[in-house]
């Protein structure tokens, strides 16, 4: 039982898309929210660890709603 | 593609609406319908100030106090006893680590989906200890040995020899008996000078625990037909294990420990892994709660990162008031040690506000009025 095959994370049915947000994205989101206060996501995450992204980033989450079809969602990058 | 006449309302409304707008409407109609799904829309969103959490509250537990608390079991039937009902739910809103029936849904890549060799690599999943790969211990009183006569059929599945399982038990036995092939056969003897049958009892016992193939923590096998496919089902869980390996599908093979899925898969899948399994339990149970409150319950526990439960060490430890706090469990406790550190309440929230006879910040509690001089 000899496997190399590594399993990717972002292919599974439960992981929604993560994409990491540029300085202009970030600008534009706050006129429209205030992102002072946003749900945290840990630099640990292994969501967050495939982004290279580091503690203050913002990541933008594609939802698959069950209600609304697709979704946006965000969340700021904290440390542990 | 979005049709043109619905492109105004992109971004206005949700996704699903347009589509099914556009799928359902005949192309003449369409301008006119938007509009009033529009208005609907509108109109049945929630109104800011709405007490969300405390709807989503009534609307879980009302149900809940129908749900049977009984599991059942069928006897003589393969099936696994999976934790269900009220325990479960309590289970995934406490977010506990350790659940008390662990089991995973493992889905097979082309060809063993359609249920080529399931059983074997049932097999190579669960785990395996020398206990089941051996047919007979037999001791020898006289010459103080074990001969162990092994099962090569097992032995074929889990791709090993007789030789490779003398290197797993020299490996684990640490040099303290000496293990000799003979033929398909393992002739095991204790090292150094002092032997004694109690020993050798001791090292037979010894050696029906130890290790030798499959994944760590799987203790059970099912193959099972769902629909048109066939699935593993399991009792213990090793994501990480099972996913990378070759025949399994590393897109929907799923665990019950949300734990695990987040430390695996990270708090978004963890979120979507506890509202299925919230949804799971109640339609089983045959009760009808709206996604959308199971949906907030997840993205409470969620959104600090980690996964919190609805507990006194949970959710509810991030409360900013000590009233609130202590409204919870434990209200001693909370106020003492905040009056040891001395912690102000700002008083921004409802429960703290009840306490102290005053309006609290909902619906039109939350607006203020400001006159102009």
């Amino acid at each position: 039982m000899t496997s190399t095959k590594k399993f990717e994370i972002n292919k599974h049915r439960l992981v929604p898309k993560h994409n990491l947000l540029s300085e202009k994205e970030v600008s534009q989101l706050s006129k429209q929210y205030s992102i002072k206060d946003i749900p945290k996501i840990l630099v640990t995450d292994p969501a967050v660890e495939e982004l290279k992204a580091k503690e203050g980033d913002l990541i933008k989450i594609e939802r698959e709603s069950l209600t609304a079809g697709r979704t946006l969602f965000y969340r700021r990058v904290v440390n542990a | 593609m979005v049709h043109q006449e619905l492109k105004e309302y992109v971004g206005k409304m949700p996704e699903s609406l347009l589509k099914e707008i556009e799928e359902t409407c005949p192309a003449a109609k369409i301008k006119k319908v938007a509009k009033l799904v529009f208005e609907e829309y509108e109109n049945s969103k929630i109104s800011a100030g709405e007490a969300v959490g405390l709807v989503s509250a009534e609307s879980i537990g009302e149900p809940g106090t129908q749900m049977t608390l009984n599991t059942f079991h069928f006897a003589g039937v393969a099936e696994m006893s999976v934790t269900k009902g009220l325990p479960r739910i309590i289970e995934i809103l406490d977010a506990r680590k350790n659940i008390s029936t662990q089991t995973m849904d493992i889905y097979l890549n082309s060809p063993y989906y359609k249920g080529k060799d399931v059983r074997t690599l049932a097999m190579q999943i669960k785990e395996t200890n020398m206990d089941s790969v051996v047919k007979e211990f037999s001791i020898n009183v006289v010459d103080l040995k074990i001969d162990l006569i092994l099962d090569t059929e097992k032995l074929t599945v889990l791709d090993l020899s007789s030789k490779k399982v003398q290197k797993i038990l020299e490996k684990a036995l640490d040099k303290t008996a000496l293990i000799e092939v003979k033929g398909e056969n393992l002739e095991v003897s204790l090292k150094g000078k002092e032997k004694d049958l109690n020993q050798l009892y001791k090292l037979k016992e010894k050696i029906k625990e130890i290790y030798v193939g499959g994944i760590k923590g799987i203790t059970q096998v099912l193959p099972v037909r769902r629909k048109e496919e066939y699935i593993i089902l399991t009792a213990g869980s090793n994501l990480r294990k099972v996913l990378d390996l070759e025949f399994v599908d590393g897109t929907r093979t799923t665990s019950n420990d949300i734990h695990e899925i987040k430390k695996i898969l990270g708090i978004e899948a963890a979120r979507q892994a506890v509202i299925e399994e919230l949804l799971q339990v109640v339609e089983t149970q045959g009760l009808n709660v709206d996604v959308r409150h199971l949906m907030l319950v997840a993205d409470t526990m969620c959104s600090s990162g980690e996964l919190k439960g609805i507990t006194r060490y949970g959710v509810v430890s991030e409360k900013a008031s000590v009233l609130a706090r202590a409204s919870f469990e434990t209200p001693i406790k909370h106020l003492i040690n905040a009056s040891i550190v001395g912690e102000i309440d700002y008083l921004n929230s409802v429960v703290e506000n009840v306490m102290l006879n005053q309006p609290v910040p909902l619906g039109t509690g939350m607006v203020r009025l400001i006159t102009k001089k």
